[in-house]
C-alpha cells in the first residue's frame, strides 16, 4: 500500500495504474519453458566500425505494423520524451517535440537524407506512411556514428525514418504486398509494394498509395454543470497521392543507391472551435518530389567514404477563401540542391577519425493571391563536422564539432546577415561489469537551429536580424538486458536516462502593438530536466502463446525563466506534460495477433500562465488491434481489425482543435 | 497457465479502466474573486465591466467585473453565470458597451454581439453578424460595425457595412455598405460617422469616414482623413475625434478633428494615438508605436483638451508607474470620480493586468486580468 501511495503521489493520479499493471503483469509470468521465438531486427549491411555510442529508440518490422497507423506519426507516439502536437484528423498537422526543445530542433531524415522545410523548420510527420516503412528510430542529441554526413550531426534530435529495402531468399526474384485500410472518416487507403531483383547485386523496389477520407469525425465538448455539445469535425477531407521507388546496389565493401520520392495532395484544414465557429474553409494544396542518392565505400583497408545527395522541389498553396475574413491564396515554391562527403579513417584498432562536409542550397519563392512576389530568401548552408570515436573494451566515446555557415540572399526583402556557429557534442558508453548487460552512458550536446525563412521573411511579421536558437543538453542514463532462457520471460530490459536541456535565444512570435500582427522575438528561455523510463519484456506463457510488452514513462518539467518579472515565470512551459507515457502489449497466438497499446499525457497548460483558465485535461487512449493471418498456397493474407480510443474519450491536444472520438478500421494485406 | 493470461488480460482491462475512471469533468473555470481596494458603499457609478479578447483561436474572451460598492474585483464572470451556453463567451472580444438595461459584447471571430442583462450578466440572446467590430447606439437601436459585407472583386477584399439592430427585439433591422473595415463609430446630430482603416488591404488602407444618414441609413458622404482610421470618439462640441493607425513604417499614428457642421477634417495632432477616451473636457490618449523599421516600440500617454482643441503633452500618470505598463491596451475614466484605468495586454498570451490611478495619476491599485484587457464600460449612474 505505501507503495501506491508513494507511487500515487509521485504521479499525481493516474500514470500509476498502468505502472503497476505492468509490473504485477510481469510478475504474474513465471513458469513455462519454451524456447522463445527471437524477433531479430534484420541484419542490414552496417559500414565499418559503425558503432553506436548510445542507442536510439526503435520500432521495426512486425512491431511498427502491428501499431496500424496511418502515419509514422501515430508511430512516434510511442517514444520516450516525444510529445506530438496533433490537430486532429488524417489531415492534420502533425509534429513532434522532442524533450521539449520544440518541433523546430527536431530532425527528420528519410532513407539517411535529412528531409527540408526552410520555410518553417518543421515536417509534417503525418505526410509520411507506415506503409512501406522498416524502421523509425529517435536519437537524443544525434545519431552517435561518427561516419555520417555532417546534417546528421546539426539537430538537437534526430527521427529516422527508413523503408523497407528488398531482401530476397535463394530463388526469389519478386515480391508483391498490397493492402487496404478503410473505416472510419470515410477512409479509403490502398497501397502497393513491389520488389524486384533486377541482377545479383542490384534490386528495385516501387510503392504507391492513395489516401482519401472525408476526415469527418464526432467531437464533443463537455462542462461539468453546463454545456454538453456533439458535433461533426468538417472541412476535414484529404486526397493524397504517395509514389516511391528506387534502386539498391551491393558492392564489394559497401552499398548505392538512389531514390525518388512523389507526393501531392489536396486537404481542407478544419480549423479551430470556438463559440459560433465550428467550421472553416480553408484549403491546402502540397506537391512534394525528391530525388536523393548515396554510395557508401571502404575505398582502402583503413579508408571509407560515403556520398550523399539530394534535389527537393516543394510546392505548397495555402488558400483561405472566406468573403467574411481576410482572404489568403498564398504559393510557396521551394528548392533544395544538397551533397554530402563523409569520411572516415580507421588509425588503428581504437581510434577512428571522420571528416564530413556538406552543402546544401534552399530557395523559397512565396506569391500572394494577386500574384505579388512576397519574398524570395536564398539560404547557403555549408556544414562541416570533425568526430573522433574512442572504442576499448568497456568504454567508448565520441567528440564532434560541428561548424555551421550560413549565408543569405533575397531579392525582396533585406536578407538575414551571415551566420557562423561551432558547435560541440560528447558521448561517452561504459560498460561497468564483463557481462555487457549492463551500460551506462552519457552524452553532451550544444546545436542550434536557424531562425526559418517564415520567422526571417514572412510578410508583417519576419525579422532578419533573428539570431539562431539554441538548445545544450546533458544526458546520463543507463541500459540493462537481459536474455533468459528456461523461463516464461524471455528477455528483459530497462533503460533509463535523466537530462537537463536549456533552451537560450528562443524563437517565439508575439503580437505587436496591435494582436493581429504578429512579430518573430528571440525572447526565450527555457530549462528542463526529465527522465526518460523505457522498459520491455517479452513471455512465453505456453507453447503458442507469446506476449511482449513496452512501457514507456517520461517526466519532463520544462520551465520558462525569460523574465522573472513575468507572472509565469518557472511555469510549465506550453503544452508539455510533466507527466506521459505509453503501455503496448502484444501477444501472438498461432496465426492470431493481438496488439493493445495505451497512452498517456497528463495534463498540461495551453498557454505560458499555468492557471486554470490554460489547464488543458491529461486524456489516454487505447486502441486495439486483432489480426489473423490466412496463408493460402503461395499467398498469405492477413486481415487486421482495430479500434482505437476504445473509451471513445474526448480530447484537444492542442486548444479548441478537438480530436476524433472512437473509431474504427480494417486492414486488409496479400503478400505475393 | 491459462490463470496467467486471464490475469493479464483482466489486468490490462481494469487498468485501462482505471484510468478512464482518473480524468475529472471537465470543469467551468470559476471566477477569481479579488478585494482590490476598500469598498465605497454608496459609489454613483457602482461598477464597470472589463472585455479581455483573448488570443485569436483561443476562445478566451472573457469579461470582468469590478464592484465599486464592495471594492472586489471578478475576474472572468461569464461563463459562470452562463453554463450552458456552448463554449463560453467566445473567441477575441473586441467591445463592450451598454445601453439601457442591457450589457453588449462584441466577439469578432465568434461573429456575434452578446447581449446580456447589465444588472446580472445573464445572457439574453447573441445577434450573428459576421466579423463584428464595435457597437454605438442611438434613439433605441445599436449600430454595429462589421468587415464582412460583399467581397469587391477590383480588390479581392469584402466592404463593410454598418447593422442596425432593434434594442427591444434585438433583430437586424437595416444594413448599410460603408467603407473597408470598419471600426469604431460615433452618432452626432442624426448621423452616424464610420472609420474606415481598409487593414484587409495592405498597403492600399482605407482613409475615409462614412457619413450615414440615420433616417434613409444611407451613406451622405466620406470625409478623407487618413490612413487605416480605427478610434473615432465624439465630444460634447460637436466634433468628432478619429485616429489614423498609420503604416507602421513610415506614416506614425496620428489624430484628427472633424467638425459635424461642416464634415470636413480641421485638425491634424501629431500625437501618437492607440487610443483615446473623451471624459468632459479631457481626451486621455496613449500610443503604444511599434516601428518595423527599429524593431521597437514607443509607449507615450498624452491628454488633450477637446474644448481648446489643444495637446496638452502631459501624461495623465504622474507617479511614474507607466514603467511597468508592459503594453497598454485600453484606456476608461470614471464619469464621476475621474479615476483612470489602464488595461496592460503584456505579450498579448498571458493574463493581463489593470491598473487605477486616481485623477490625480497616483497609481490606487492593479488587478490581474484575462488575456488582453481591452474594453471597458462603466455601469450607468442609477437615476
Amino acid at each position: 500500500m505505501y507503495f501506491k501511495e508513494l507511487l500515487s503521489s509521485l504521479t499525481k493520479g493516474c500514470l500509476h495504474v498502468m505502472l503497476v499493471a505492468t509490473a504485477i503483469t510481469a510478475s504474474a509470468q513465471q513458469k513455462d519453458s519454451v524456447t522463445s521465438k527471437d524477433l531479430k531486427e534484420v541484419a542490414v549491411s552496417a559500414p565499418r566500425v559503425a558503432k553506436e555510442v548510445v542507442p536510439g529508440q526503435k520500432l521495426q518490422g512486425e512491431e511498427l505494423k502491428r501499431l496500424g497507423g496511418n502515419s509514422v506519426a501515430d508511430a512516434l507516439r510511442f517514444f520516450a520524451g516525444v510529445q506530438m502536437k496533433d490537430y486532429g484528423g488524417i489531415g492534420g498537422l502533425k509534429t513532434v517535440d522532442v524533450r521539449s526543445m520544440g518541433t523546430t530542433q527536431t530532425g527528420v531524415f528519410y532513407d539517411g537524407i535529412q528531409l527540408g522545410n526552410a520555410q518553417n523548420g518543421t515536417v509534417d510527420l503525418g505526410k509520411f506512411s507506415l506503409d512501406n516503412m522498416e524502421e523509425i528510430s529517435l536519437y537524443n542529441g544525434q545519431r552517435s556514428n561518427i561516419f555520417q554526413s555532417a546534417k546528421d550531426f546539426a539537430s538537437a534530435s534526430a527521427i529516422y525514418l527508413t523503408t523497407i529495402k528488398p531482401k530476397f531468399a535463394e530463388g526469389e526474384k519478386t515480391h508483391f504486398r498490397t493492402t487496404v485500410k478503410t473505416g472510419s472518416f470515410g477512409l479509403f487507403n490502398p497501397s502497393f509494394l513491389w520488389q524486384q531483383k533486377v541482377s545479383k547485386h542490384i534490386t528495385a523496389n516501387l510503392s504507391g498509395e492513395w489516401v482519401n477520407a472525408t476526415g469527418r469525425y464526432k467531437f464533443r465538448y463537455e462542462k461539468e454543470k453546463g454545456y454538453d455539445t456533439t458535433a461533426i469535425r468538417k472541412n476535414g477531407d484529404i486526397n493524397a497521392y504517395r509514389l516511391e521507388g528506387g534502386l539498391n546496389g551491393q558492392l564489394q565493401g559497401g552499398e548505392w543507391s538512389a531514390k525518388g520520392y512523389f507526393y501531392k495532395s489536396e486537404m481542407g484544414i478544419p480549423g479551430f472551435v470556438v463559440n459560433n465557429v465550428f467550421g472553416h474553409v480553408d484549403r491546402q494544396w502540397d506537391r512534394d518530389y525528391f530525388f536523393q542518392a548515396s554510395f557508401r565505400k571502404d575505398i582502402t583497408a583503413k579508408y571509407s567514404m560515403l556520398l550523399n545527395t539530394k534535389y527537393a522541389n516543394y510546392f505548397n498553396r495555402f488558400d483561405q477563401p472566406d468573403t467574411a475574413l481576410l482572404m489568403i491564396d498564398n504559393r510557396y515554391y521551394q528548392q533544395e540542391y544538397y551533397f554530402s562527403s563523409a569520411n572516415q579513417y580507421v588509425i588503428n584498432k581504437w581510434w577512428n577519425v571522420a571528416l564530413s562536409g556538406d552543402f546544401q542550397w534552399n530557395r523559397m519563392r512565396s506569391f500572394d493571391k494577386t500574384g505579388n512576389q512576397l519574398s524570395e530568401p536564398i539560404r547557403y548552408t555549408t556544414l562541416v563536422a570533425a568526430a573522433t570515436s574512442l572504442s576499448f573494451n568497456r568504454v567508448s566515446a565520441q567528440l564532434s564539432m560541428l561548424g555551421t555557415f550560413v549565408n543569405e540572399d533575397n531579392r525582396i526583402n533585406m536578407p538575414a546577415p551571415s551566420k557562423k556557429e561551432f558547435t560541440p557534442a560528447v558521448y561517452i558508453s561504459w560498460q561497468p561489469s564483463p557481462s555487457p548487460d549492463f551500460k551506462l552512458r552519457g552524452f553532451y550536446k550544444r546545436i542550434f537551429r536557424m531562425p526559418t525563412f517564415n520567422d526571417l521573411y514572412y510578410q508583417e511579421i519576419g525579422v532578419a536580424t533573428l539570431k539562431p536558437e539554441f538548445a545544450t543538453q546533458y544526458d546520463a542514463g543507463f541500459t540493462w538486458y537481459k536474455q533468459t532462457q528456461n523461463s516464461t520471460v524471455k528477455e528483459f530490459g530497462l533503460d533509463v536516462d535523466a537530462y537537463y536541456s536549456e533552451v537560450t535565444d528562443k524563437i517565439v512570435a508575439q503580437p505587436t502593438s496591435n494582436p493581429e500582427r504578429w512579430q518573430m522575438f528571440n525572447l526565450g528561455f527555457v530549462k528542463s530536466k526529465g527522465v526518460d523510463v523505457k522498459a520491455k519484456a517479452a513471455f512465453e506463457v505456453w507453447s503458442d502463446l507469446r506476449l511482449s510488452t513496452k512501457l514507456v514513462y517520461s517526466y519532463q518539467r520544462a520551465q520558462d525563466f525569460s523574465d522573472p518579472a513575468d507572472t509565469y515565470y518557472k511555469n510549465q512551459i506550453v503544452y508539455i506534460p510533466i507527466h506521459s507515457g505509453t503501455f503496448i502489449l502484444a501477444a501472438d497466438y498461432k496465426l492470431w495477433q493481438l496488439n493493445f497499446s495505451q497512452i498517456y499525457t497528463g495534463e498540461r497548460y495551453n498557454a505560458k500562465a499555468n492557471i486554470p483558465d490554460n489547464y488543458e485535461q491529461p486524456w489516454y487512449t487505447s486502441d486495439i488491434g486483432l489480426s489473423r493471418i490466412i496463408p493460402l498456397k503461395k499467398w498469405t493474407f492477413k486481415a487486421t481489425a482495430m479500434v482505437n480510443n476504445l473509451l471513445d474519450q474526448h480530447y484537444d491536444v492542442v486548444r479548441s482543435f478537438p480530436m476524433p472520438g472512437r473509431n474504427y478500421k480494417v486492414i486488409l494485406t496479400i503478400n505475393i | 497457465m491459462i490463470n496467467h493470461s486471464r490475469h493479464l488480460l483482466s489486468l490490462t482491462l481494469l487498468a485501462t479502466v482505471l484510468l478512464y475512471a482518473c480524468r475529472k469533468g471537465d470543469k467551468i473555470v470559476p471566477p477569481v474573486i479579488t478585494p482590490v481596494t476598500p469598498p465605497t458603499p454608496n459609489a454613483a457609478v457602482t461598477g464597470f465591466y472589463l472585455l479581455n479578447e483573448g488570443n485569436m483561436g483561443s476562445n478566451k474572451a472573457t469579461l470582468d467585473y469590478f464592484d465599486y460598492t464592495t471594492g472586489v474585483y471578478h475576474k472572468n464572470i461569464y461563463a459562470t453565470i452562463n453554463p450552458n451556453v456552448v463554449k463560453e463567451l467566445g473567441d477575441v472580444g473586441n467591445d463592450v458597451q451598454i445601453y439601457g438595461s442591457k450589457l453588449y459584447a462584441v466577439i469578432n471571430v465568434s461573429n456575434k454581439v452578446e447581449v446580456m442583462d447589465a444588472a446580472t450578466t445573464k445572457r439574453i440572446k447573441q445577434i450573428d453578424i459576421l466579423n463584428c467590430r464595435y457597437v454605438v447606439f442611438a434613439n433605441g437601436k445599436a449600430y454595429v460595425s462589421s468587415y464582412a459585407g460583399p467581397v469587391q472583386i477590383d480588390v479581392n477584399a469584402p466592404i463593410g457595412f454598418v447593422a442596425e439592430v432593434d434594442t427591444a427585439t434585438l433583430e437586424v433591422t437595416r444594413k448599410v455598405t460603408v467603407g473597408f473595415q470598419p471600426e469604431e463609430m460615433a452618432v452626432v446630430n442624426g448621423k452616424l460617422y464610420v472609420a474606415n482603416s481598409g487593414g484587409y488591404r495592405v498597403p492600399n488602407y482605407d482613409s475615409t469616414v462614412s457619413v450615414i444618414d440615420l433616417n434613409t441609413f444611407k451613406e451622405i458622404k466620406k470625409i478623407n482623413v487618413g490612413i487605416n482610421l480605427h478610434r473615432l470618439k465624439a465630444d460634447a462640441y460637436g466634433d468628432i475625434y478619429v485616429s489614423s493607425r498609420g503604416d507602421y513604417r513610415n506614416v506614425p499614428s496620428s489624430l484628427y478633428r472633424i467638425d459635424t457642421k461642416t464634415d470636413q477634417v480641421v485638425q491634424h495632432f501629431g500625437v501618437p494615438i492607440s487610443d483615446i477616451w473623451i471624459s468632459g473636457d479631457t481626451a486621455y490618449v496613449y500610443g503604444s508605436e511599434f516601428s518595423y523599421n527599429t524593431n521597437s516600440f514607443q509607449i507615450t500617454y498624452n491628454m488633450l483638451n477637446v474644448r481648446t482643441e489643444t495637446v496638452l503633452n502631459k501624461n495623465f500618470i504622474t507617479d511614474g508607474s507607466e514603467a511597468q505598463i508592459k503594453m497598454p491596451y485600453a484606456v476608461a475614466v470614471n464619469p464621476v470620480t475621474k479615476e483612470i484605468l489602464v488595461g496592460d495586454a503584456k505579450d498579448y498570451v498571458s493574463p493581463g493586468k489593470l491598473l487605477c490611478f486616481s485623477n490625480s495619476g497616483q497609481l490606487k491599485w492593479s488587478v490581474i486580468t484575462g488575456d488582453i484587457p481591452g474594453h471597458i464600460v462603466f455601469v450607468p449612474v442609477k437615476k
